[in-house]
């Protein structure tokens, strides 16, 4: 069975990143399992702007954006294998009973199946996760109504669009106001077919500030709020929908409804990293993230097991997910030289108003310099405190204008702070001069 | 035996021994068993698969005959089939899986009804006892508190009837017989010893017909009768589908107490792992109307609260509806036509209609067409290869066969693990999938938790390619279900 230092699942941005980062780090035998037919992920079916803000300081697209990291990637003996789908990710309980063992045996089994190799199985020291995301879909959120044809999420007509060259309907309307429905909404009308509006069940949107600007107002594209579709008509092709405004419990206002002739339904209501492999493995996973549960290291709770990107939780920027790619890539040398250790540590909590925290928890003897800290806000505010607690002190207070549960927010805190308390962290979101 | 069927010479139409109208379950059954004898059989259908109508979506539960009521149709031939499928699905090579099944009584009152079906099922000869609720609920941990009495009925068993009526009509094919499918009968003409069977296609005469059209049995045998015999109405049964798993949230079948308008809202676990919730059962007017509502998939959610612990709505990854063909009296009718000699109606197949398909189909070759119409037995009946199972093979297997055919490594579906030749086979079968639901229903690209968000694309590409056809002429399911609606930058959609 060949045998590896890390094996990284997934080749687009998180994993690319992170192979590089483990590379440059000391790790020789470094190899990309990936499922396309060409490394860059979902990047290759994003040809709008917007990528690379944050990491080159340019606005990319995201195949330009993916290329800068093939091309990074290529400057170093990384081997990785496209057309490759990994079915199991499996621990060799009998190594990884002794620590030590599991760092210099490869005590973590990958198997995986292509068309030249056949069904493979493969040893590696560390793994790292980036599978990415897949979309909520329809039967998830239990849209009433036929099954014609007509109806996708949002990624799946952007590949047809972008990647197989074909259009998927002439009169659209889309539910939910994600960033890939938003940027759908603007692709399809430059394609020439008519979006008749974007349906959000929440009373403010879920994408980006600018998506909403660039994407809909820019085109007159209604945005419904605090609506959703009740039911979907046609029973060939999709005939049209029935749009009804929701109460403050989200349920359908009966007699709201009004009804759009659409023959296209896209869904833009929701990405779930897609942890399939993960779970098999034994990884627990987060139940608001839908990632793993991991440390400031990016290592989930089995040793050598590592989670990046939207795998990991879902990001709004590409730029982060690389970087998020570059810190498991460089932990997962570190775990390999053994300076990874988990004797104490610290769990953080998501206080009043905050959605998630990751990482989960921050082992104290593998702190960095600094720790940086990603939340979401589970509400829209304005004119708020984020606050950051250990034990009953609060090390930190920011003021901010504005938070919106569309745009994950980072908070970037020093070693010797996170020292400088006891006890659980927590960040709160408080409104702006209230003392802690 | 016959006469020459006087118009359909005149007119060239194809000429049949039997026309069996409806490629459902029994229609395939009949057709699969008619194909032993030396006659020749078209299968006519109005849908663009097999399996399409209440085949399509149902519990798919061979259920063990313990509640029909006693003297009818429904419970004698669903005895009978239940005893039959097992070894029927080893010759085809289909999926069967005896789970069992816990019948849950909530209340005095339905603990006396649960007594009831418990002689039933002794008096039926079907395997029957009571288990104590904590061996119940250390079997089924998803039981609820309020569940009082539980009855086993351990030869219950789950089939996969998709796969269960393509492979049957596979192998009535392969002996002989003729598909039609996408041909919506439009009249019926009794000539002279036999029908003349008109579609929007084209023309068939035929010496016998099989009436086996599910919801539209009625209007097929009023067009042959020239009057309204008995009256079918679509009775609507909605369904929610859970996420495969390990460990999914029943092993077994569990009914609640059965009541006048069905067997309940049940929870049924799939041959792949997923778990059916569902069906309620509502009237509805339009044969076509298989729609889901808020209203019905609610009903099925309350009343699962009955039985189990818990709705686990999170693992909810798709709904659906089908249609039962109710008649008003409640039972199966299975008989030649009294008015229309050589007309044999099997109709009003609403459940136990699955269960009872094989026995069915049995009692109208050998008790209604052969003592009437003794054609002879070929003198051999071909088989059908079985799929492939890639995914239950071993890793010698599985290499060996990439070996030979690299199409075997390139998983397509990653939420069922399907390869694209297992996808390139299911096309180019006899009886082969045509369309993204065809390819769907016989090997299962698009049932996972993606619901083909991932594989769709390469589904359609593969499609395309094996039919010889254009992306955008690649079907979702009906002729009018067009998924492609044109190449980028050609759109002409409207503007403004």
């Amino acid at each position: 069975m060949n045998e590896y230092d890390v094996i990284v699942i997934g080749g687009g941005s998180a994993g690319i990143a992170a192979a590089v980062e483990c590379y440059k780090n000391g790790c020789e035998k470094v190899i990309i399992l990936e499922r396309d037919k060409e490394l860059g992920g979902i990047l290759l079916q994003c040809i709008h702007n917007g990528f690379g803000l944050h990491m080159f300081q340019e606005e990319l697209s995201g195949p330009a954006y993916a290329q800068r990291w093939i091309e990074e990637l290529g400057k170093y003996e990384i081997a990785y294998k496209v057309n490759t789908m990994v079915t199991h990710v499996n621990v060799d309980a009998h190594i990884a009973e002794d620590a030590a063992k599991a760092k210099s045996e490869a005590d973590k089994i990958v198997e995986y199946v292509n068309q030249a190799e056949g069904y493979v199985r493969i040893r590696g020291k560390a793994v790292i996760l980036a599978m990415g995301c897949r979309e909520r879909t329809r039967g998830a959120i239990g849209i009433p109504g036929y099954r014609p044809s007509g109806i996708w999420s949002a990624g799946t007509a952007q590949r047809y669009l972008n990647m197989e060259g074909y259009m998927v309907g002439k009169r659209i309307f889309i539910l939910g106001s994600g960033d890939i429905g938003l940027i759908m909404a603007r692709r399809m009308t430059l394609e020439g077919a008519r979006v008749l509006g974007v349906a959000e069940l929440m009373p403010y949107s879920n994408g980006l500030s600018r998506n909403i600007k660039q994407c809909l107002e820019d085109f007159d594209i209604p945005l419904y709020l605090s609506h959703t579709v009740t039911k979907i008509l046609g029973k060939d092709r999709v005939s049209g929908i029935e749009l009804s405004e929701v109460d403050d419990n989200m349920q359908p206002i009966p007699g709201t409804e009004i009804y759009f002739e659409a023959d296209t339904l896209l869904l833009s209501v929701g990405l779930i990293p897609e942890n399939n492999l993960s779970e098999e493995a034994g990884v627990i996973l987060h139940p608001k993230t839908g990632g793993a549960v991991v440390d400031e290291a990016k290592q989930t709770n089995i040793p050598g097991i590592f989670a990046c990107g939207n795998v990991l939780h879902v990001h709004d920027l590409v730029d982060f997910v690389s970087k998020e790619g570059q810190e498991a890539g460089r932990n997962a040398a570190r775990y390999l030289r053994g300076e990874l250790k988990s004797e104490k540590g610290f769990v953080t909590k998501a206080g009043s108003g905050i959605g998630y925290v990751m990482p989960q928890k921050v082992n104290a003897d593998n702190m960095e310099e600094t720790v940086e800290f990603m939340f979401r806000v589970s509400q829209p505010c304005q004119n708020v405190s984020v606050s950051v607690y250990r034990g009953d002190t609060c090390i930190k207070k920011v003021n901010k204008r504005v938070l919106l549960p569309a745009e994950m927010e980072k908070v970037k805190l020093d070693k010797t702070l996170l020292q400088s308390a006891e006890g659980d962290l927590e960040i709160r979101i408080e409104s702006r001069g209230v003392i802690g | 035996m016959f006469n020459e069927l006087s118009l359909g010479a005149q007119t060239g139409a194809d000429m049949y021994d039997i026309i069996i109208i409806g490629a459902g379950i029994t229609g395939c059954f009949i057709a699969r068993e008619m194909s032993r004898y030396q006659c020749k059989i078209a299968v006519v259908d109005a849908e663009n698969d097999v399996a399409n109508g209440a085949t399509m979506a149902n519990s798919a539960i061979v259920h063990a005959g313990y509640d029909p009521e006693e003297g009818s149709l429904k419970a004698r031939f669903n005895v009978r089939g239940s005893r039959m499928y097992e070894e029927i699905c080893r010759e085809l090579g289909t999926e069967y899986i005896r789970t069992s099944a816990y019948v849950a009584a909530c209340s005095a009152e339905e603990v006396e009804k649960l007594e009831e079906l418990y002689q039933n099922a002794v008096r039926r000869g079907i395997p029957v006892a009571y288990v104590s609720t904590e061996e119940a609920r250390k079997e089924e941990p998803a039981l609820s508190d309020h569940v009082v009495k539980v009855m086993e009925l351990p030869t219950t068993a789950i089939i996969y009837p998709w796969e269960t009526a393509t492979a049957l009509m596979e192998e009535a094919v392969i002996n002989g017989c003729d598909l039609f499918l996408a041909n919506k009968v439009t009249s019926i003409i009794k000539d002279n010893g036999g029908y003349q069977v008109k579609t929007n296609r084209q023309m068939f005469v035929g010496k016998l017909v099989i009436n086996a059209a599910g919801v539209y049995a009625d209007q097929i045998y009023q067009m042959a009768a020239g009057k309204k015999i008995f009256t079918i109405k679509a009775r609507k049964g909605e369904y929610y589908v859970l996420d495969r798993s390990d460990n999914p949230l029943v092993k077994r079948v569990i009914y609640p107490i059965p009541s006048a308008s069905g067997k309940g809202v049940l929870a049924v676990p799939t041959t792949h792992g997923n778990v059916l919730l569902g069906p309620n059962s509502v009237f509805t007017d339009d044969k076509e109307g298989n729609d889901t509502t808020r209203e019905g998939l609610d009903y099925v959610r309350n009343q699962l609260m009955k039985t189990l612990r818990v709705f686990p709505a999170n693992k909810v990854i798709r709904s659906f509806a089908g249609l039962r063909a109710s008649g008003e009296q409640h039972d199966f009718i299975i008989e030649e036509s009294d008015v229309c000699e050589g007309f044999f109606n099997v109709a009003c197949i609403e459940s136990p209609g699955l269960a009872s398909a094989p026995a069915i189909a049995e009692y109208v070759v050998n008790e209604l067409i052969l003592p009437k119409y003794p054609w002879s037995v070929k003198e051999s009946f071909k088989r059908r290869e079985p799929l492939l199972r890639v995914n239950k093979m071993t890793p010698e297997e599985q290499n060996e066969l990439v070996r030979m055919n690299p199409a075997y490594g390139r998983i397509v579906c990653r939420c069922e693990q399907v390869t694209e030749a297992e996808i390139v086979e299911a096309i180019r079968r006899p009886v082969g999938a045509t369309t993204v639901k065809g390819v769907k229903k016989r090997v299962r690209p698009g049932m996972g938790r993606c619901q083909g968000g991932f594989c769709e694309p390469l589904v359609v590409e593969i499609l395309a390619r094996e039919l010889g056809i254009t992306p955008q002429e690649v079907l979702l399911d009906s002729e009018k279900s067009l998924l492609l609606t044109g190449e980028t930058k050609e759109v002409g959609g409207e503007q403004g």
